[in-house]
């Protein structure tokens, strides 16, 4: 990664122990501006908690972490709205930053929930809810993105859209993403860095090298190694809803 | 025309309201209302310590309900013991501990029940600046709080996470609470103060769709309750804090009304 970005976020051999049990140890990265670091494992294998030790949610952790901006948007992996909470979309959308309705429609329009934006947060579908988790987290124009399973319960092609809007917020404005994903297609097609984490980090390097390593096959398996084979082809057509071709 | 001693009663009440709307959302949001509840009977063994050392009894209640709740905190981190049951043990303990001395304190005379439900009509001047000043402070600083302590409301993880600073919205909110028992302790009594605080924000939730809309209307809930409930005891020659309190909740059950109907028309 010859990037000469800024660097926004340092992890430094860190980790969290709860009860004298460790959750995750030892984890090094970098999140540099434009760059996109995803975190793969498999479940209860610390990913969550490793983005929740470099957002500093926790308070007593091992090792070191350091931001470099305060501008930063979190799309966490659990988020329950009380039914005592009115709350519309709207007002959610500006809950830590304030924002102009044209701000709020955009980030909406983006994520493809703009028509929801009076609804009630309950009212929501799963899928909704998380296209609407992912426009609050890029409309305050974050420096830093830290997204936790950002597509859960998204329909498919709504996935594969969110994937590529994603990819084209660090491209354009030039945030810095920490991705945590269980689809490793996205992971190994869309991301510059990848760590793979149980309890530490297991293997860790750009999405080619870190297939090639046996430790990730040992891990996702062999099918998971072909993954890359699969996407080092490139698209250069999309279809419409009604399956006619769009030339790019 | 009115008598002194009841505008007296109705300012008094008008303010409390207007506090007890906002915080009153809040309390409901974060599900604290049990907390509220161990507050104000912490507040009767504030009260003796007021007598019992001649301190200002707003001052002394506020002090106790803090103490009260760093000793949660403490508890919650030497046990698992789920937070309703350490609730509930703070709440009677600290009540038993406040009779007990009570008992001790047989030179002055004491009057508990003035104490449990409040004593509205026998509002002073001086109490009345208590209850406006101090309420004044309360929602200024709850305006200025508002954002963060509604963002760490929402969600924790989110609120530190995007630098909202949770914790420290969440020990001032509590401050609050403990400032709003303190100040309205002689107004509405123990009993009722909890009573205050859940009813007329539990009628908003009713009937409201977001979160400005509620503490509105939970703030002009608690208002009519306040008239309804003092003039009735009045008219009726009923105990004030009750009546009160009687009112809070038939506003409560017509706004369940209005959502049934609502409700069927949507459907």
């Amino acid at each position: 990664m010859e990037n000469k970005n800024k660097v926004l976020l340092k992890v430094e051999n860190a980790g969290i122990s709860l009860n004298d049990k460790s959750l995750v140890k030892g984890v090094s990265f970098e999140v540099k501006q434009g760059e996109i670091v995803t975190l793969i494992g498999p479940n209860g294998s610390g990913k969550s908690t490793t983005a929740k030790i470099a957002l500093g949610i926790y308070k007593k952790i091992d090792g070191k972490v350091k931001t470099y901006t305060n501008k930063i948007g979190y799309v966490p992996q659990k988020i329950s709205i009380d039914w005592t909470l009115p709350i519309r979309v709207s007002d959610f959308m500006t809950l830590t930053e304030e924002l102009n309705q044209d701000q709020i429609n955009i980030a909406l329009n983006l994520t493809g929930v703009e028509h929801l934006k009076n609804k009630s947060l309950s009212n929501l579908s799963g899928g909704e809810f998380q296209r609407v988790l992912i426009a609050r987290a890029i409309s305050k124009q974050p420096e830093l993105l830290v997204l936790d399973e950002p597509v859960q319960g998204v329909d498919f092609k709504g996935e594969i859209a969110l994937y590529e809007l994603i990819k084209k917020i660090s491209d354009k404005m030039k945030c810095g993403i920490l991705l945590i994903s269980h689809d490793l297609h996205v992971v190994m097609s869309a991301t510059d860095y990848v760590l793979c984490l149980n309890g530490h980090v297991c293997c860790s390097g750009t999405p080619h090298n870190v297939v090639k390593d046996s430790k990730y096959r040992e891990l996702f398996g062999d099918r998971a190694s072909n993954i890359l084979s699969l996407y080092e082809h490139k698209h250069d057509h999309t279809h419409s809803q009604d399956g006619t071709i769009d030339q790019k | 025309m009115l008598d002194d001693f009841f505008i007296r009663a109705l300012l008094a009440g008008i303010g409390i309201a207007l506090i007890t709307g906002p915080i009153g959302c809040f309390v409901i949001w974060r599900r604290l209302s049990f907390f509220a509840g161990t507050l104000a009977h912490s507040a009767l063994l504030g009260v003796t310590m007021a007598l019992v050392f001649e301190l200002n009894i707003a001052l002394s209640v506020f002090l106790i309900s803090a103490v009260i709740s760093i000793f949660l905190l403490q508890l919650q981190t030497k046990t698992n013991l789920p937070n309703d049951a350490l609730l509930g043990l703070l709440a009677h303990s600290s009540l038993a501990i406040g009779l007990v001395i009570i008992g001790f304190l047989t030179t002055i005379r004491f009057d508990v029940m003035g104490l449990l439900f409040g004593d509205i009509l026998a509002v002073s001047q001086s109490d009345l600046l208590v209850i406006w000043g101090g309420g004044v402070f309360i929602l200024i600083i709850l305006k200025i709080i508002w954002k963060p302590l509604f963002a760490s409301t929402i969600n924790y993880d989110l609120a530190k996470a995007e630098g909202m600073n949770p914790d420290r919205y969440n020990a001032i909110f509590t401050i609050l609470m403990a400032a709003i028992i303190a100040i309205s302790i002689k107004i509405v009594g123990l009993l009722l103060i909890t009573g205050m605080l859940i009813i007329p924000a539990a009628l908003a939730r009713n009937i409201s769709s977001n979160p400005i809309q509620m503490a509105l209307l939970s703030t002009i809930g608690g208002l009519l309750s306040i008239l309804i409930g003092l003039f009735s005891s009045l008219e009726f020659n009923t105990a004030s804090g009750p009546s009160i309190i009687t009112a809070a909740l038939l506003l409560f059950l017509i706004s369940l009304i209005k959502t049934k109907k609502f409700s069927e028309l949507k459907k």
